[in-house]
């Protein structure tokens, strides 16, 4: 028999997962370095948020539970801080955005974020 | 239902693994480490769910860790080359 709580925590495990794929199909599909860092943070806050929560959900009022909130505060506070130190470095590198006026003026939209490395 | 989510995030592993090798900047490289990295704490605290074990959440904590201060420490070397840098000198200038 499922109980309420169980069944809670199964959808949000399945969520979880949706969300980590579809993160990860970003991650390969979006066409530069700034969008593929959007698709990089749904898996680091929704996927992450969504499979720690079912876990927790599961392993009830226990060490473990203590130890997977940390784990979910470490992604809630370390995802931005390097989201944003990875844009900075990427700016400072001169690489880039992929903007809709450059898009509009080349007539593709593929030439932009040229590739270079540093 | 774990053996779900262990499959989701292995299947994601192997598309952040795809985007690091194809990579063009050397960022877009380094954002595919930091998401392997997170994925693999998110593998750790999944099997050890699934084997009925879940005393790999500290490892996956410690992961975390060494995970912020080597991806932050790659930024800075390609940032300044040099990991030593004085930044507060910089902003002044």
């Amino acid at each position: 028999m499922l109980s309420v709580v169980d069944l809670l925590s199964w959808v949000l495990i399945v969520l979880g997962s949706f969300f980590t794929i579809v993160g990860g199909i970003g991650l390969v599909r979006m066409p530069e370095l700034y969008t593929r860092m959007h698709a990089a943070s749904v898996t680091d806050t929704l996927g992450a948020g969504f499979l720690i929560l079912g876990m927790m959900l599961q392993a009830g009022l226990s060490l473990v539970t203590l130890k997977l909130a940390f784990i979910l505060g470490l992604f809630f506070f370390f995802a931005p801080v390097v989201t944003h130190a990875l844009a900075q470095a990427a700016l400072h590198e001169k690489v880039e955005p992929l903007l809709a006026e450059d898009r509009r003026g080349r007539g593709d939209g593929a030439a932009g974020g040229d590739g270079r490395g540093p | 239902m774990f053996a779900v989510a262990t499959a989701a995030v292995l299947i994601t592993l192997a598309l952040a693994l795809t985007r690091a090798i194809l990579g063009p900047t050397v960022f877009d490289r380094v954002l595919a480490g930091n998401s392997v990295g997170t994925l693999a704490i998110l593998l750790l605290a999944v099997l050890g769910f699934l084997t009925g074990r879940p005393e790999f959440l500290d490892i996956g904590l410690t992961y975390g860790l060494l995970n912020l201060i080597g991806t932050l420490a790659v930024l800075k070397f390609f940032r300044h080359g040099d990991l030593a840098h004085d930044a507060e000198g910089e902003r002044k200038s």
